[in-house]
């Protein structure tokens, strides 16, 4: 019988029963929609975290800091205690570094807190205030679309002067141009000179609400710790100078700490493929997972459909006795129920397929993750459907090819 | 001797029944020509049910040689035996045996989709057989949209499509009431006016007296092989 004979006769014994194939291909389909939408998802969150982060610190920029700040899995009570024994980042260390690393590079120190900024009486509250110097203007690449950013005259000057992100200048200002008025944080006043242009969210966080103001201001001592910075920022020009980079200021500090060859740094490095990397493990595991839940779910699927197929060859005893007594063959009868299996999990890959997509573009739609389908995963579920179908339907149809004729065609 | 479509030699088969073996057939003799119209009667356990088996190549004998058409049937596989009844057997079962969801024009065309003939020519060939036995106007129609005669004729035209060199009908009547029973045994009639060589296997004598021959079985064996003058024209 050729193949599409029997792809048509399976389609036609699908479709008069159409509840029952529907349950019965339920495992395969759920099987199916799993790898879809995971695979999607992981894939959509690798593009989507190698995209943040890179926004938050540069692929060609890192930071020189106490401990690594943005931490990935789980942090142990040890390595946790160790930490907290390291020596605070000072503006000396600070200092030393920005004077003696010979790489070519930008750098700043920083330092952060959280206030609220006031004009009038008018409040934005939770502002990100950060305390730089005027390089953070060129390592952070900012679109200053309105003034200027603050220079470095007016850093050594301990001036009192801001550049504010774009919501702040929206909720204070409102239509006003927000350059050459004052604002006050923690009682002092700063004379805004620049805003930023609108940024968008990272993580969900609005990338806009933020003040950056000299590091010698008064802003110093409530961001920072005493005589301390909380980060060094350092860019270089490209990926391979800031290795350099990375490798020179670990001598300078190691040399400046007066730490022994066997001695750990007791300080640390963040990059983005650094703040990446707990990300990328969080994602081997998916990836590591996955096959183990649409093998379950497929070996569920397929016992479904070999059961059912079971009991088709029951039912249809008689019907398989008068297809033998009008010549069908061992083998026509086999591929007759091989096809209408491989037919029914097919069926249920390509719904769990159709079904995937759109849990990915649910996903997409209600996070902000870019879920992309992966052309290569639509490819194996619906190669596993056939596998699992095929596999399934091939004890029930070897017993179907053995039943006697006579005996088969006296069944009712 | 030549014109033989079916030449039995002294066949036996017999069945294991838990411990008893019991002989349904004891040695039968038979030689069919082509052409012939033969009805085979016997009361139940006769082992008429068992001859026709073995006649329609649906099993093999345990002893003896059955020649059909000029091939020996009695030692094949399962696969040359299911060939043979594909090309030579026109099976016509009491209970009609259509497949419930296929039209009566699919229904025709299933022997040929097992003799591998494209869908084209199936549908041509099925259709011609629908035609012959009166069921042009049905084609599309499934068997519950169908009478019992309409039924068993496509059921015939089913038997006829391949053509075999033998039409082998179980009690093709069994389910008919009488008028439809006369209607049926017109077709068979017509078609063995026609060539058909045509095997009844009936209980009942009045149908068996549309043949022209007459085998009865008796405990597995030919009680009697009388040829009749005169058979009931229908």
């Amino acid at each position: 019988m050729p193949l599409l004979e029997a792809v048509r006769l399976a389609f036609h014994a699908l479709w008069t029963q159409k509840l029952k194939s529907f349950f019965s291909l339920i495992g395969v389909l759920i099987g199916v929609t799993f790898l879809i939408a995971v695979v999607s998802i992981v894939q959509g969150m690798n593009v989507y975290m190698t995209d943040q982060f890179t926004r938050l610190v540069g692929m060609n920029s890192f930071q020189v800091r106490r401990f690594p700040g943005i931490q990935t899995g789980n942090v142990s009570e040890e390595q946790w205690r160790e930490w907290r024994r390291r020596p605070l980042l000072s503006e000396d260390d600070a200092a030393f570094l920005m004077a003696n690393i010979q790489t070519p590079v930008l750098s700043t120190r920083n330092c952060q807190g959280r206030a609220i900024v006031k004009l009038g009486g008018k409040e934005a509250p939770d502002i990100n205030v950060t305390a730089a110097d005027a390089t953070v203007f060129r390592i952070k690449n900012y679109d200053i679309e309105n003034g200027r950013g603050f220079t470095a005259q007016e850093v050594r000057a301990g001036a009192h002067v801001a550049v504010i992100g774009d919501l702040v200048a929206e909720a204070l200002f409102e239509g006003i141009d927000p350059v050459g008025r004052s604002v006050t944080m923690q009682g002092i006043p700063y004379r805004v000179v620049g805003v930023v242009a609108k940024q968008g969210t990272t993580f969900g966080m609005s990338l806009d609400k933020f003040a950056i103001v000299p590091f010698t201001s008064h802003a110093q001592r409530w961001t920072c710790p005493r005589n301390a910075v909380r980060q060094l920022e350092v860019q270089a020009a490209d990926v391979v100078t800031m290795r350099a980079a990375i490798d020179e200021v670990e001598t300078l500090l190691r040399a400046r700490r007066g730490l022994g060859p066997t001695e750990e740094n007791n300080f640390d490095f963040q990059t983005a493929d650094g703040a990446l990397e707990g990300w990328n493990k969080i994602a081997a595991i998916l990836f590591a997972a996955l096959p183990g839940l649409v093998a379950i779910s497929l070996v569920v699927g397929g016992i479904v459909i070999m059961n059912i197929m079971l009991m088709a060859v029951a039912e249809r005893t008689k019907e398989i006795g008068l297809r033998k007594a009008l010549g069908a063959k061992r083998r026509d009868i086999m591929a007759q129920f091989i096809v209408e299996s491989a037919t029914l999990a097919t069926v249920g890959a390509v719904f769990g397929v159709v079904l995937g997509i759109g849990l990915a573009f649910v996903v997409k739609r209600v996070s902000p993750l870019p879920a992309a389908v992966a052309p290569w995963s639509i490819g194996v579920g619906v190669f596993l459907g056939v596998a699992v179908g095929m596999t399934a339907g091939i004890l029930p149809a070897s017993r179907a090819s053995k039943l006697d004729p006579i005996e088969a065609l006296r069944a009712e | 001797m030549t014109d033989a479509v079916i030449q039995m030699r002294e066949l036996t088969r017999a069945y294991q029944m838990g411990t008893e073996i019991v002989q349904a057939l004891r040695g039968v003799s038979l030689q069919i020509r082509r052409n012939e119209y033969v009805a085979i009667m016997g009361p139940s356990g006769s082992g008429k049910s068992t001859l026709m088996n073995l006649v329609g190549c649906l099993d093999t004998p345990t002893s003896g040689e059955y020649w059909l058409n000029g091939q020996e049937v009695s030692r094949m596989s399962d696969d040359a035996l299911a060939r043979v009844r594909n090309h030579e057997i026109g099976f016509v079962f009491q209970t009609f045996n259509l497949l419930p969801r296929a039209t009566a024009l699919q229904n025709v065309e299933l022997p040929l989709v097992y003799a591998g003939m494209g869908a084209r020519d199936r549908g041509v060939r099925a259709a011609r057989a629908l035609e012959r036995v009166g069921l042009a106007n049905r084609m599309d129609h499934r068997p519950n949209e169908m009478s019992g005669g309409q039924r068993q004729r496509v059921a015939i035209a089913r038997a006829l499509v391949n053509e075999p060199s033998i039409l082998l009908a179980d009690e093709p009547t069994g389910n008919l009431d009488s008028v439809t029973s006369e209607e049926i045994m017109r077709v068979f009639g017509a078609l063995h006016a026609e060539g058909q060589t045509v095997i009844l296997v009936t209980h009942e004598p009045d149908i068996a007296e549309h043949a022209a021959r007459t085998i009865v079985l008796r405990d597995g064996q030919v009680a009697s092989d009388t040829l009749r003058d005169h058979p009931v024209a229908a």
